[in-house]
C-alpha cells in the first residue's frame, strides 16, 4: 500500500442514516475512488446524490460505516473527529456565513486559519510577519481586502466574504480542497470572480481538489476529471481525455446510459445554462 | 455632603473593582463563548467558603484565595465537561453544577456561614505591609485595584494568544472553528473553567472584605454580572479585546455606584435584585422592541 502514490483512498465507503427506521437512507453506496495528487475533480449529480454526504465524510464531520477507509497521504484519517481532519482537509462551503467569523476582524480569521494542523500555544496570534503574510495571500484577490485587516468580516460582502474564505481554506496549504457548491449563493458575476479564483489558488499551490457543482457546463470545462454521483454510487468517471471534447447533452446520454433512468431536468436540477 | 460623595465614589470603586471579576467571569461565557453559564451563582460562594475554611485552620490568606481560584475553575471544568463530554445544554449544566455546589458549600462550611472577623484575611496583610489602617479609606481600593490589574493584564494578553483566539473564535463560528483544525470542545472548557475561576476569586475576596463566608451570598451574580456587562457595553460601545475588558469592569462601577446611591436613598436592600432584574430585563428587552417599531424582522426567541 505504502508505494501507491495515490493522494486518497477512499475504500468500500458507505453512509446510512436513520438505520433501521422507514426513513433509512443509503446517502453513500460502497464508494470506491483514488486521487492522484494534484487532481482537480468536479463532481455533479441529482440533490440526494450523496455529494456533500462523501466530502462530510472526507472532513470528518461524521464517520463512514463500519470496514470504510479514508487515506489521506497514506494515513488512515476514517473515524478521526472533524478537527483532526482539518489538518489534511480544507473546506469552502456553499454559504460563506459557514466559513468565515463575522464579528471578527480579517486578520482574526486568517490567523485561525493559519494554525490549521499546527499546535495552537501562547504566542500572539497575529505579528507583523504573518499580517504581511496575510496582506500578500489577499492581494491577488484584486478586492482591496489587504487593506482591510481590521475590518470585521460581518461588514465584506457575500462574494469578498467568500474569497476570504476560499484563502483561508488554503493558506495553511492542506493535502486537499473540498469545495461544496462554494459559488452556488452569489451573483452570477461575482460566482465568475470566485471561480476565477479558485482556478487561480489550485493551480498557484497545486492544491488537490474535489468541487461539487450543480452545473455541467462548468464541469466540464473546469478539472481534470469529472464524476457524476446518483443514489450514494459513482456512476460516471472520466478523465481530462474523455471530457474534454463533451457537451452538456453528451453528459446527459452518459447518464441515463450509466444510471438506468430517464434524465429529468427539473428533479435532477442540473443546469445547462 | 462632600465627605457622604466621597464615600459614595470610594465604596462603589472598590465593590466595581471587585465584582468586577464576576462580570469579566460572565463577559467570557455569555459574551465571548456564547455559553450561558450559570454555574457563577455556586462557584462565587465556593470561592468564599473554600478561602473562609482554609484561612480559618490556619493556612496563609494568599494561598487561600489562590486556592479559590483553583476550586473555581474545577466547578467550571465540572459544568463545561457536563456540556460537551455529555453533551446537556449549556444552561441546565450550568443549573445542575449550581444546585450541586450549593450543598457543596454546605459541607465545605460545615454550615451556613464561616466568621473570619478575627481572622488575618489579605486585606490584614497588605494593610501591615503597606502601614495602612483599615480606616484609611483608600486601603481596600488599593488591594482590590492590584487584582484588577493583574487579572485584566493577563486576561488582555491571553485572549490575543493563539488559543486565546479560538476561544474568541469558538463563540463566534463554531463550525468554522472545527473546520481550522482547533477542539472547540477544549476551547469551551478552557474558558468555561477560567470564567468560573475568576468568579471564586471574587467570592474569596468578598467574603474576606466583609469578614465571613456565607451559603446565600452568590444568589443573583449572575444577574448583577449581566447588568454589569450590559450597562458597560451600552456606555462604553467598546471594540477590541483590551477596551471590552476595560469596558465590563467601568460597567460594574457604574452598576454599583447606582445601586449604592438607591440605598443611600432609602432603597430596602432587599429590593435590590428586583431591581437589578427589572434592569436586565430593559435592557434584554429595549433592541426588540426598536426593532418592533421599526417593523423589522425578529428571529424567534431562543430556547437554550
Amino acid at each position: 500500500m505504502g508505494e501507491n502514490k495515490g493522494l486518497l483512498q477512499l475504500r468500500e465507503i458507505t453512509k446510512v442514516f436513520s438505520r433501521g427506521t422507514i426513513d433509512e437512507i443509503r446517502a453513500l453506496d460502497n464508494i470506491e475512488m483514488d486521487l492522484n495528487a494534484e487532481d482537480y475533480i468536479a463532481i455533479i449529480g441529482s440533490n440526494g446524490a450523496g455529494k456533500t454526504t462523501l466530502l462530510n465524510v472526507i472532513a470528518g464531520v461524521y464517520p463512514p460505516e463500519r470496514g470504510g477507509k479514508i487515506i489521506i497521504n497514506g494515513r488512515d484519517i476514517s473515524g478521526l473527529s472533524e478537527y483532526k481532519c482539518a489538518q489534511y482537509v480544507g473546506r469552502v462551503y456553499q454559504d460563506p456565513h459557514i466559513g468565515t467569523a463575522a464579528k471578527m476582524a480579517v486578520e482574526d480569521n486568517l490567523a485561525m486559519a493559519l494554525l490549521r494542523g499546527k499546535p495552537r500555544g501562547l504566542r500572539a496570534a497575529s505579528n507583523k510577519q504573518r499580517r504581511d503574510l496575510f496582506r500578500s495571500a489577499l492581494t491577488p484577490l484584486g478586492l482591496g481586502l489587504e487593506n482591510r485587516l481590521n475590518a470585521l468580516v460581518g461588514t465584506l460582502s457575500g462574494g469578498q466574504r467568500q474569497a476570504l474564505a476560499l484563502v483561508m481554506a488554503t493558506i495553511s496549504k492542506p493535502a486537499l480542497l473540498l469545495l461544496d457548491e462554494h459559488i452556488a449563493t452569489l451573483d452570477p458575476k461575482t460566482a465568475q470572480i470566485v471561480l476565477e479564483l479558485t482556478e487561480m489558488i489550485v493551480k498557484r499551490e497545486k492544491m488537490t481538489t474535489m468541487m461539487i457543482t450543480h452545473n455541467m457546463e462548468l464541469a466540464l470545462r473546469y478539472g481534470n476529471r469529472l464524476i457524476m454521483m446518483h443514489k450514494g454510487r459513482i456512476v460516471v468517471d472520466m478523465n481530462q481525455e474523455q471530457k474534454s471534447n463533451l457537451t452538456v447533452n453528451d453528459l446527459i446520454v452518459a447518464f441515463e446510459r450509466a444510471s438506468g433512468e430517464a434524465f429529468d431536468d427539473d428533479s435532477i436540477l442540473l443546469r445547462r445554462d | 455632603m462632600l465627605d457622604t460623595i466621597g464615600n459614595v465614589l470610594s465604596f462603589s470603586l472598590y465593590e466595581g473593582l471587585v465584582f468586577g471579576f464576576v462580570a469579566i467571569g460572565i463577559y467570557l461565557t455569555f459574551r465571548v463563548l456564547g455559553f450561558p453559564d450559570l454555574t457563577v451563582d455556586g462557584s462565587f460562594t465556593l470561592g468564599a467558603a473554600i478561602t473562609g475554611v482554609l484561612i480559618v485552620i490556619g493556612v496563609n490568606p494568599f494561598l487561600a484565595t489562590l486556592a479559590a481560584f483553583g476550586v473555581g475553575l474545577c466547578a467550571g471544568l465540572a459544568t463545561s465537561l457536563l456540556n460537551t463530554k455529555l453533551r446537556i445544554p449549556a444552561l441546565l449544566a450550568g443549573i445542575l453544577m449550581m444546585v450541586a455546589l450549593y450543598s457543596i458549600n454546605l459541607r465545605v462550611m460545615g454550615g451556613a456561614n464561616v466568621s473570619l472577623l478575627r481572622e488575618v484575611t489579605i486585606f490584614d496583610q497588605v494593610f501591615e505591609w503597606l502601614g495602612l489602617g483599615a480606616d484609611v479609606w483608600y486601603a481596600e481600593l488599593i488591594l482590590a485595584g492590584a487584582l484588577v490589574v493583574i487579572v485584566f493584564l493577563i486576561l488582555n494578553w491571553f485572549l490575543r494568544t493563539e488559543i486565546g483566539l479560538a476561544l474568541r473564535a469558538t463563540g463566534d463560528n463554531e463550525q468554522m472553528v472545527r473546520g481550522l483544525g482547533a477542539d472547540t470542545d477544549m476551547t469551551t472548557i478552557l474558558g468555561v473553567s477560567i470564567s468560573n475561576g475568576l468568579v471564586a476569586l471574587a467570592g474569596a475576596v468578598v467574603a474576606q472584605g466583609q469578614g465571613f463566608a456565607d451559603v446565600g451570598m452568590g444568589i443573583g451574580m449572575i444577574v448583577m454580572g449581566l447588568a454589569s456587562v450590559i450597562i458597560g457595553e451600552a456606555l462604553f460601545r467598546p471594540r477590541g479585546v483590551a477596551r471590552l475588558l476595560l469596558a465590563v469592569i467601568g460597567g460594574t462601577f457604574v452598576y454599583r455606584l447606582m445601586i449604592t446611591i438607591a440605598l443611600r436613598l432609602g432603597m430596602a436592600p432587599g429590593d435590590l435584585k428586583l431591581i437589578t432584574a427589572l434592569l436586565v430585563i430593559i435592557a434584554l428587552a429595549i433592541p426588540y422592541i426598536q426593532k418592533k417599531v421599526r417593523r423589522q424582522w425578529l428571529p424567534p426567541a431562543a430556547k437554550w
